[in-house]
């Protein structure tokens, strides 16, 4: 066997992969579904959700599956009793005390891994949301599960603006403009990779918002089309998601070579024209 | 370049350079999702340096900023090239075998020393020599320009000279080294490909070549016109001599778009027959006889767009157009249809399979296999190929792939037409913002929170010796008319230099003060560098 590669067992199947590749991904390499959430295919894992843990023969503890390379010779178990139920306290730990009820990704692995958060009472208090600051889009921390990946985006995983970071400790972390200043006055482009990213609908069009206060957000009347953004030359993939012949978001796909799922602001926001042109001079910001 | 109209490299390939040369290009600000692979390539341990004017949101990420004088980038270019040549760090190998010209090129840039340079420059010697050292000893490197190269009265010439610098180091023609023009818009590139030039047929096939020709003419069934047409800045000329009286103008904005535009409106006004094909009322669609609405091409039709690294992709239909708004296929298709000629090809994949038949770069891509790859590079001439990451290999080829070597080309410096003067001291130079774009048509659409560039932004000095302070308006004048603006101190911005975007003629008519004279062989003109004066508002202005 070569340096470069390694091989192991993940429940008693043997794979040989990369070295650096991550269980994770050897994992998905045999079929074998592991949950994330602080993961994405487009981010530098922050580590920190503990929600992909799997067990490693001999380890004392669960390791994180998506940061975690694969060593030669381990012996890997994702579907053990102490997997199950790591995973599901952690669920129950955020479904606690945050309002996941916009990301059914979790609510499917609640409902599958039989979590039940009542039995936590007194939880901490959310920040009070929405924050609404402009017209582009919301910030309902109420709904954030601390994941960091807007932060990532923000940052060296592809923005490089670092308009937004952790704030405080504890029960008090919370996602944070420098200062808590308002969005508009913050170093933020308004790119949206942070929405872009966002597992739990924190953060999301304003479009969106209004839609859903409005009781109009028909996800089974959307449509998703790809097509390529009108702004400059480099050829961003956008995904525009239409209800009734109206834009009401714009993603782009992590595994594009162009964008790697990240877009500027003209490309997530500039559309807005087509439908209802608002005239904003630069003198009204 | 080198006899393809592209950008040598593909973007992923700047995340795995060297040495990154980004020169008269804002591409933080105007090409932000290239500048993210720009921005893995540094974290991958690339140098940066940038060469601009202005110490630009790009320049801030660079390991070194130029800030060079506007208009003088060919005695940069040629001051880089003496100081590789000086200090033998060109290739010789490489120059021998792929290009012609070198012995006359070297003579020729041999009086561009780092001492004279850095005088019409105001770049420091030690930085020229520091940054020709660095790219001619870079494993790859790769140069990459935006209009800050091209808006001049030399803009080709411009170009060329940086070209020279890839050929003098072989830094073209591998994966991770090239030239990357960034193309401004979404399909200025695949409109070049597609033969919307005055002398080329698609596939960059010549209009005066008979055998090229003879391929379209069977499929049309009539003769060509073997003459080259005009580009856009010789139709104005055209019309200012009264030999054009008839325009078809198709999603182009010229009466806020062109430079010394009071001029271009009264030509414009002046024609007898205006047909404006577009998907909104503006300026110049206001002017038109006719107004053919369209619908929008991005999100509303069928089609394809062909980006900065060559790779062109499918736009598709996500909305209905408004009633009575029509597409560009079918309008054009129906005018043909009006006048006898024939034209088989009616969707726009059928227009897109004809296309193929006619131009071997794009043979191999039909619409499922753009599907099937996310796009595709050209040249891809063949269902089996892959595709074309970087471009120019031949010039690495044993038997240079048949061709004839790569010319070096011999560039002067000439500095920009408009010279300051004692009436305008004050140097004029434009760019894009982040969240705005071109005239505004679209940008100004959408309610940014970020919204800026309608000031003109000066230099604390500049500022201090005029009087003025932030916020305050004024009279900006140049030998061609005057606009208000408001002042806008930028602590960053050079002394004699002032800044402004071109996004709001609604508000600033910015174009009635930029230089129209351009270039002879890009017909591009020189809105990077107009002369102006400040004045205060006297109690008239104010009224």
């Amino acid at each position: 066997m070569s340096n470069d590669h390694v091989s192991l067992v993940i429940n008693e199947q043997p794979v040989t992969v990369g070295a650096g590749t991550t269980i994770l991904e050897a994992a998905q390499s045999l079929g074998i579904a592991i949950p994330t959430l602080c993961w994405a295919e487009n981010l530098t894992p922050a580590n920190v959700c503990r929600l992909c843990v799997v067990e490693a023969e001999g380890a004392r503890t669960l390791v994180p599956a998506c940061s975690r390379a694969c060593e030669d010779g381990a012996e890997i178990r994702t579907d053990t009793n102490r997997v199950a139920q790591s995973r599901r306290m952690v669920l129950e730990l955020l479904d606690s005390t945050n309002d996941l009820s916009q990301s059914p990704e979790l609510q499917t692995l609640i409902d599958e891994y039989g979590a039940d958060s009542s039995r936590y009472t007194d939880p901490a208090t959310p920040e009070p949301s929405p924050k609404i600051e402009d017209d582009l889009f919301i910030r309902a921390y109420d709904r954030c599960v601390l994941c960091y990946k807007c932060v990532e985006a923000c940052g060296e995983d592809a923005q490089f603006s670092f308009a937004i970071s952790i704030a405080d400790r504890g029960f008090d972390a919370r996602v944070s403009t420098e200062y808590d200043v308002p969005l508009p006055e913050s170093a933020c482009v308004y790119c949206g990779n942070c929405i872009g990213v966002c597992p739990t609908n924190a953060l999301q069009f304003k479009t969106e918002f209004d839609l859903r206060e409005a009781s109009d957000w028909r996800p089974e009347d959307q449509e998703v089309t790809e097509t390529i953004c009108s702004y400059c030359g480099v050829g961003c993939t956008l995904e525009l998601h239409t209800q009734d012949n109206q834009i009401v978001k714009v993603t782009s796909p992590a595994d594009h070579s162009v964008t790697s799922g990240h877009l500027c602001v003209k490309g997530r926001f500039g559309w807005e024209y087509l439908q209802a042109p608002v005239y904003r001079p630069p003198s009204d910001p | 370049m080198f006899g393809a109209g592209g950008g040598t490299s593909s973007y992923q390939e700047v995340e795995e350079t060297d040495f990154v040369l980004l020169w008269g290009s804002n591409a933080r600000t105007a090409h932000p999702i290239y500048f993210h692979h720009v921005l893995k390539g540094i974290r991958n341990g690339a140098a940066m340096y940038a060469v601009d004017p202005r110490l630009t949101d790009s320049a801030k990420f660079a390991d070194a900023w130029l800030g060079i004088d506007v208009g003088t980038d060919i005695a940069l270019a040629n001051a880089l090239a003496r100081e590789i040549i000086a200090s033998d760090l060109h290739a010789p190998e490489f120059i021998q075998h792929a290009t012609t010209g070198f012995e006359q090129f070297a003579e020729h840039v041999d009086s561009y020393t780092l001492d004279f340079a850095a005088e019409i420059t105001g770049v420091e010697a030690g930085s020229i020599k520091d940054l020709a050292h660095r790219y001619a000893t870079a494993e790859s490197a790769q140069i990459l320009w935006t209009l800050g190269i091209t808006e001049h009265h030399n803009g080709v010439e411009n170009v060329l000279s940086l070209c020279n610098l890839a050929l003098l180091t072989g830094h073209v023609g591998r994966w991770g080294s090239g030239l990357v023009p960034l193309r401004g818009q979404n399909n200025v590139q695949g409109g070049g490909d597609m033969g919307a030039l005055p002398n080329k047929l698609p596939g960059f096939q010549d209009v005066n070549d008979p055998i090229a020709r003879k391929k379209f003419e069977e499929l049309y069934g009539v003769a060509l016109n073997p003459r080259p047409g005009l580009h856009l800045t010789l139709m104005f000329e055209a019309m200012s001599k009264g030999e054009l009286s008839g325009l078809y103008i198709i999603g182009e904005n010229p009466a806020e778009s062109e430079a010394d535009v009071q001029r271009a409106r009264t030509l414009l006004e002046g024609l007898d027959f205006l047909v404006v094909q577009d998907i909104f009322m503006t300026r110049t669609a206001e002017m038109a006889d006719v107004v053919l609405p369209a619908s929008v091409g991005w999100a509303e039709s069928e089609g394809t767009v062909t980006s900065s690294e060559r790779r062109v992709q499918r736009v598709r239909a996500a909305l209905t157009p408004p009633e009575g708004a029509r597409h560009d296929h079918d309008i054009i298709g129906d005018l043909a249809e009006c006048m006898n000629v024939p034209w088989p090809a009616r969707s726009p994949e059928e227009l897109w399979d004809e296309l193929r038949t006619l131009s071997s770069m794009h043979r191999g891509m039909s619409y499922a296999r753009l599907e099937e790859h996310q796009g595709l590079q050209w040249p891809c001439p063949d269902n089996d190929h892959p595709g074309t990451t970087y471009l120019h290999s031949w010039l690495w080829e044993e038997d240079l792939g048949g061709r004839e070597p790569a010319p070096f080309s011999l560039t002067e410096h000439s500095g920009p037409k408009e010279a300051l003067s004692s009436e305008f001291p004050i140097r004029l130079t434009t760019g894009r913002v982040l969240d705005s774009f071109n005239t505004g048509v679209q940008s100004r659409g959408y309610r940014s929170p970020i919204r800026s560039g309608s000031d003109l932004e000066i230099s604390p000095m500049d500022a201090e010796h005029l009087g003025l302070s932030n916020g305050e308006e004024v009279v900006v004048s140049s030998p061609r008319g005057s606009v208000k603006m408001t002042i806008t101190i930028e602590r960053d911005q050079p002394r004699g230099l002032a800044f402004t975007t071109f996004h709001f003629p609604e508000l600033v008519d910015l174009n009635v003060l930029t230089n129209d004279q351009w270039d002879p062989l890009s017909g591009t003109a020189e809105f990077k560098a107009a002369a102006i004066r400040i004045d205060k508002l006297t109690g008239h202005d104010r009224a």
